[in-house]
């Protein structure tokens, strides 16, 4: 189809671009700042992949970011040696994720009460590190640090060179592609017969139930997936910024939502998009020089009638948006049939 | 074969609703290749029964064994793996799936890939749907939805199906064709079917069960039992002489 076509050539001269000409051209600030915006990025895939496809809505998804992030640092600080952390942070995340799934979905919990169970650990584990300052909160080499978190978090290293911590071109480097190794995993699994039947799932589970299907199973597998894909986000994060008990926040889980609502539940790029597209707004009202009515807005209030405005006039958010627009254009020239199938159809999986 | 060739015999069946007895005490087998119709006025109890053999509720006593072993208890998508095909009341399809996609997920679940496409293709011809194959469900017409159910239960080939009021908002046509469909399923394996459209009972029964308050209120070939002055008072509202 012309349109996954063109779909996929975006995403790929996006990643090239990111990848590639950012790194030769961009200064030290741009490219702090785009790795900070991809490890979010990967944070919002991971819910894209579970609201989105498989109508999980967890509202507490960074809290197995911040899991991630704070066993990144905690391993690291003990074994010296950031690849094994990242491995450790990625399986905490995801054995949480496990943990956590395994209860909910075995007590048949969905819908809101999901929501507000994944937002209620997210919430505890915040309050839970806020608390960890002084030196009996020690894992190791590790002070849990409290509110301040851990800012002295050993900077990832290549495997078999532990000297040399990457600079921050190179963390920016990591953070994007391992944000377009998440994006083609998502694909890949959506891709396949088990991705097929979680997207079934979202769409009636009880006929999935009624086919042989177990839906516990399959939602554990998804969650279990985004967990980890969270983690990593996490260890990408506590690389450029530095891990606090703000990973966990209500802030952080609500802005994540945001994000997916701008780009567009059901797609896996929107979420992207919209993280990215926010964070740059609200770095731009963030910063003091503005003069006019520019220096009067506060990011916080945009950001609030930006979600208003989504919600009441562009549900579907700003891909599903743009990919109806194109439809519309294509059709109007004649290139293709008038019928368009909504974003949401697990025939297309081309966003 | 166990049970004397039975597939499904459910002993004892009984639900209980607070104080009100649904499903009270029920016996009941169907053998391979037998094609049951259960029938019986609003409320009595047939569709609780039916939810009862395929797992969506629980009995408060009694047994229901498939193939001789119990199946009481487990969860429906085990039943389902069983080799029970289940089609509900209202048409429980996949919206946003085209109609090839959803034969395709049921077939797919006994069947490699290649042998799950093969057998999506010939389902869909036997519906009569190929045509439909590549629109979304969510766009069907009801009766069109139905026959997608339909395909799904059947794509996996169950030995077992249980089909709840399957011509509900059919046409004529395709009423006729559903008719000739089922009793083809029942070659095979063994087909129930809850249905209130007694001109479709007619069509398609061997032998028919009605249910009255609960209870199995006459049971056998079909045409002895419509002719049933009990089970015709039944069906007009009055009580049974």
């Amino acid at each position: 189809m012309m349109r996954s076509a063109l779909g996929y050539a975006i995403v790929t001269l996006s990643a090239i671009y990111a990848l590639f000409y950012v790194p030769q051209h961009a200064d030290l600030t741009t490219m702090i700042n785009g790795s900070v915006y991809a490890s979010y990025g990967v944070l919002a895939l991971s819910l894209a992949l579970i609201w989105g496809f498989a109508g999980i809505l967890s509202f507490g998804q960074a809290a197995f970011f911040g899991i991630g992030g704070y066993a990144y640092a905690i391993a690291a600080l003990n074994f010296d040696n950031t690849t094994l952390a990242a491995a450790v942070a990625i399986a905490a995340a995801a054995f949480s994720a496990a943990l956590l799934g395994y209860f909910m979905f075995w007590g048949r919990i969905s819908d809101v009460y999901l929501g507000v169970i994944t937002l209620t650990v997210s919430l505890i584990l915040s309050r839970f590190f806020n608390q960890t300052a002084g030196d009996q909160w020690t894992i190791g080499n590790a002070p849990l640090g409290g509110f301040n978190g851990i800012p002295s978090t050993p900077i990832i290293t290549l495997p078999g060179d532990p000297s040399n911590p990457l600079p921050p071109e190179q963390i920016y480097v990591l953070a994007i592609a391992t944000l377009v190794i998440c994006y083609l995993l998502c694909r890949l699994l959506l891709a396949t017969r088990f991705g097929a039947i979680v997207v079934a799932i979202r769409e009636n589970e009880t006929r999935a139930e009624l086919l042989g299907y177990d839906s516990r199973y399959y939602k554990l597998g998804v969650f279990t997936v985004a967990g980890a894909m969270a983690g990593a986000a996490g260890v990408l994060f506590a690389n450029c910024v530095f891990v606090s008990p703000n990973m966990f926040n209500l802030q952080t889980n609500g802005q994540l939502i945001i994000w997916i609502i701008i780009g567009g539940v059901g797609t896996l790029v929107g979420p992207v998009v919209g993280c990215f597209l926010t964070l740059m707004l609200s770095n731009y009202l963030g910063t003091v020089n503005h003069s006019g009515i520019l220096a009067w807005l506060d990011p916080n209030l945009v950001m609030g009638v930006l979600l208003t405005m989504f919600v009441l006039i562009m549900r579907k958010g700003l891909l599903p948006l743009v990919i109806s627009g194109f439809d519309r254009m294509a059709s109007a020239i004649g290139r293709r049939p008038a019928k368009s199938m909504t974003a949401n159809t697990a025939v297309d999986l081309s966003q | 074969m166990n049970d004397g060739g039975n597939l499904l015999q459910a002993k004892g069946l009984t639900k209980r609703f607070g104080g009100v007895v649904a499903v009270d005490n029920v016996d009941f087998a169907v053998r391979y290749g037998e094609l049951r119709c259960l029938i019986g006025p609003n409320g009595a109890g047939k569709s609780t029964f039916f939810k009862m053999l395929s797992g969506q509720l629980k009995p408060t006593s009694g047994d229901v064994l498939l193939k001789g072993n119990s199946i009481v208890g487990l969860p429906t998508a085990r039943i389902a793996s069983l080799g029970v095909g289940i089609k509900t009341q209202v048409p429980s399809v996949f919206d946003g799936m085209t109609v090839r996609e959803s034969v395709y997920l049921a077939a797919g679940r006994t069947l490699t890939s290649l042998l799950a496409r093969k057998r999506t293709t010939e389902t869909l011809e036997q519906m009569r749907i190929s045509h439909l194959a590549k629109r979304l469900v969510g766009e069907l017409a009801h009766g069109q939805r139905q026959i997608v159910e339909l395909a799904m239960v059947v794509a996996p080939q169950p030995d077992l199906i249980l089909l709840d009021e399957p011509a509900a908002g059919m046409t004529g046509d395709e009423v006729s064709h559903l008719a000739n469909v089922i009793i083809d399923l029942a070659r095979s394996g063994a087909v129930i079917v809850v249905e209130h459209d007694m001109k479709f009972i007619r069509r398609i029964a061997k032998v028919v069960t009605v249910f009255s308050q609960g209870k199995v209120l006459s049971e056998g070939p079909a045409a002895d039992v419509l002719a049933d002055q009990r089970v015709r008072d039944v069906y007009l509202g009055r009580e049974a002489s």
